[in-house]
């Protein structure tokens, strides 16, 4: 066995017996995901802070204030569904942008799922 | 209505290689949806998800203190501690997933022991004093590993590292602020400090991974800007910190090479024991069935819970 | 390195600020600057019962929810739980010091050492006899479903009750209070939206929360009997008498369960006061038990 300190808390085992090897994935179970934009003060505009998984909208502009605003009821927070964000596309001359895609990032929920598979 | 598809000259490779290696070491952040080499992304992933579970995991040993501690002021402490770390495993999953990672699926990977934690937590907590010494030592540790992460090259992990950098510093601190009060309490209070140092100082030391030497990852992480700093480096600055820390409390670090050397000015230590250690992250610890186990069960016994807000919210979708 | 010497600095300037704390929880001398005088014509021991009462129900409920964390449906609910049991908490101990700073400690300064403050007195070191929490918080958690409906249950009777007091003649009872309104309203919804998702979301999670539903409803029997002490305090504008809120707890409990598609369980007649009195089951026993149990075994240690 080999090992990494990698990590923030430290070391963890790696090699072999332990797969990196990330699974596209098929199925989703879980909630989907939101990003979080949080207005700190009046007077400037709205920041991407992260993003959070939930069951629908109202429970995902709940649980955005309990995480990244630790409940500060000042604050004007927007959530949006992920999948429903448009980026600006690869073809705007900016050699950075991988040649894929128009999303804002590369969220597990852009896979197209079927409405018909269960436990979705 | 979308416009036709054209078909478009394919991107040159070599040219986005050239501008990502310029890019990190310009020290300039990569985003999500730069192009990245696929060993770099994949590296990222597995370093950002083992953290985010160490985060998860790690709310257990302290957590198991928490319908006892025993003051209310104590109780709030590391019940907002706790649940600091449940926000933070959270942040980190969220930079995971911005490489195309899943939380669900990295938790599976997690219970399945196909992606590891941080093999500190497979240590009991068996006294109050834990709690203490988990602050100074354990997040002490982690602080030293985290800062540098604060400018690690992939933006949203840096980003994340920032927030949660801020937050650790208050743990450690109420660690510390905990073993100074037990301190100057009762003499089987202070026995309870000192038994705790002894049993966490080696495996805290081990936090920093193996020696230089023995570390093959390190220096391809190091050209990509996902680590800053040597493992023995930062142990190194961990001891540094903590033995003048530890006279202040009037506790003694279970090492009997422990001295200062002048010349250097940094504290030598002795040797580190890696056989327990590697017995430990393979799973043999005193605590990882339980660790698993008990994230196993959160996420099989409430499955319903997250079903049944799945199927409200397609009914009551517009 | 400019970059991480800047995070470093930030570090070493930050210790200070409790800003950083999740939530901006302050953790030290809850009464700390408050007028604690109790106002003209009050009975210092009706008072100190009756933020005994407030505040073992805050301080049960708090350890019942603290039971869910690390055991969560998913890591946004710990946050969400953790939030909720820090508010109680936080009620409890401001509650519990009241309570002592009117000289109501019972029997437990005979155990706790001088060193120990009086909410830590109170809370560790008094018998579940001594404790004045109804049996509404102090059942047992169940599943997630349960929990919720027992959440709502008890953060509808406690918004109503909080609500009222903040005209109370107590200045402290009322600065509480008023503190607390926000908390609960927010206690309040986040259980109403829970059980709206559980109630109208797949036949499982219905059958459990109706299961829920009938499990809470009858232990509302112990909630709405005032004590003689209440009655006492509640003529002379210092309390609320819980009979008060009866009909508007009724009123939201029954919306929120119609609209979550669950049956309205029958409403319990009122009892005779049981909790209140001291009057408890074995799994409050059990529960201080785990709460006390460190605490008891090193009486004369400082935390």
């Amino acid at each position: 066995m080999s090992m990494t300190s990698e990590g923030g808390h430290g070391a963890v085992p790696t090699g072999p017996e332990v797969p990196v090897e990330p699974k596209a994935a098929t199925a989703r179970r879980d909630w989907p995901l939101y990003e979080v934009f949080v207005r700190g003060k009046r007077g400037i505009n709205h920041v991407h802070v992260g993003s959070l998984h939930a069951p629908d909208d109202e429970m995902a502009v709940h649980a955005a204030r309990d995480l990244y605003t630790r409940r500060n009821e000042g604050v004007s927070i927007w959530v949006v569904r992920s999948a429903d964000i448009t980026a600006s596309s690869p073809d705007e001359k900016d050699p950075m942008f991988a040649p894929s895609g128009d999303k804002v990032y590369r969220h597990p929920t852009f896979y197209e799922i079927p409405e018909n598979v269960p436990h979705m | 209505m979308s416009a036709p598809t054209l078909e478009r000259p394919a991107p040159d490779e070599a040219a986005l290689q050239e501008q990502f290696d310029a890019t990190v070491s310009a020290e300039h952040r990569i985003e999500p949806r730069d192009w990245m080499p696929e060993g770099y992304r994949k590296t990222l992933v597995r370093q950002i998800a083992q953290h985010a579970h160490s985060e998860i995991i790690g709310m257990q040993p302290e957590g198991d203190w928490l319908l006892a501690a025993p003051s209310l002021r104590r109780k709030a402490i590391l019940l907002a501690k706790v649940q600091d770390e449940a926000g933070h495993g959270l942040y980190l999953y969220s930079a995971a997933e911005t490489l195309g990672a899943d939380r669900a699926d990295l938790t599976d990977k997690l219970i399945e022991g196909r992606q590891k934690y941080s093999s500190i937590f497979n240590y009991p907590t068996l006294t109050y004093a834990d709690v203490g010494v988990i602050g100074w030592f354990v997040d002490g540790a982690a602080i030293c590993n985290q800062v540098p992460l604060c400018r690690s090259s992939y933006g949203p992990y840096a980003r994340a590292m920032i927030r949660i950098c801020k937050e650790e510093s208050f743990h450690q601190r109420q660690g510390y602020e905990l073993l100074m009060t037990m301190v100057r309490g009762t003499d089987e209070q202070r026995a309870m400090v000192q038994d705790a140092v002894d049993r966490w100082w080696w495996p805290s030391l081990m936090m920093f991974g193996p020696p230089d030497d023995d570390s093959p990852n390190s220096a391809q992480s190091m050209a990509w800007g996902i680590k800053r700093h040597s493992n023995d480096e930062l142990r190194q600055r961990y001891v540094d910190m903590s033995v003048p820390q530890a006279e202040v409390l009037g506790v003694t670090l279970p090492d009997p090479e422990l001295t200062y050397d002048e010349a250097s000015g940094h504290y030598r230590f002795g040797a580190i024991d890696w056989s327990e250690f590697k017995r430990v992250i393979s799973g043999d610890g005193p605590m990882n069935a339980v660790r698993i186990a008990r994230r196993r069960a959160a996420r099989d016994d409430n499955a319903w819970v997250r079903e049944a807000a799945t199927a409200y919210a397609r009914k009551h979708a517009s | 390195m400019a970059h991480e010497e800047t995070v470093y600095e930030a570090l070493d300037h930050a210790h200070s600020d409790e800003g950083h704390w999740a939530f901006g929880t302050g953790f030290d001398e809850p009464l700390a600057g408050v007028d604690t005088t109790v106002p003209e014509g009050v009975d210092p021991a009706d008072l100190g019962e009756y933020c005994l009462m407030l505040g073992d129900d805050a301080l049960v409920l708090a350890q019942r929810l603290t039971q869910w964390i690390t055991n969560a449906p998913e890591l946004e609910e710990e946050v969400a739980i953790g939030n909720i049991a820090l508010d109680l908490l936080g009620q409890a101990r401001l509650l519990l010091a009241r309570a002592g700073s009117v000289g109501v400690l019972g029997r437990s300064r005979e155990r706790a050492t001088e060193s120990i403050p009086d909410e830590d007195a109170l809370a560790y070191f008094r018998d579940p006899d001594e404790f004045r929490c109804t049996a509404l918080v102090e059942a047992e958690n169940g599943d997630f479903a349960h929990t919720m409906l027992r959440l709502l249950a008890a953060a509808t009777v406690r918004l109503a009750v909080l609500a009222r007091l903040r005209e109370s003649r107590d200045p402290v009872l009322a600065a509480i209070a008023a503190k607390g309104v926000n908390e609960l309203t927010y206690h309040r919804d986040h259980a109403a939206r829970w059980v709206l998702r559980l109630g109208d979301g797949t036949e499982e999670s219905h059958r459990r929360a109706q299961a829920g539903a009938e499990a809470v409803w009858p232990l509302l029997a112990d909630v709405f009997s005032a004590t003689p002490t209440e009655q006492r305090l509640a003529a002379g504008g210092i309390a609320v008498d819980p009979a008060e809120v009866r009909g508007e707890v009724h009123a939201v409990l029954t919306e929120v369960l119609g609209r979550a598609t669950l049956t309205v369980p029958g409403w319990p007649a009122d009892a005779p006061p049981r909790g209140r009195l001291g009057e408890h089951g074995p799994e409050l026993a059990e529960l201080l038990d785990e709460l006390q149990g460190l605490a008891r075994e090193h009486p004369a240690a400082t935390w």
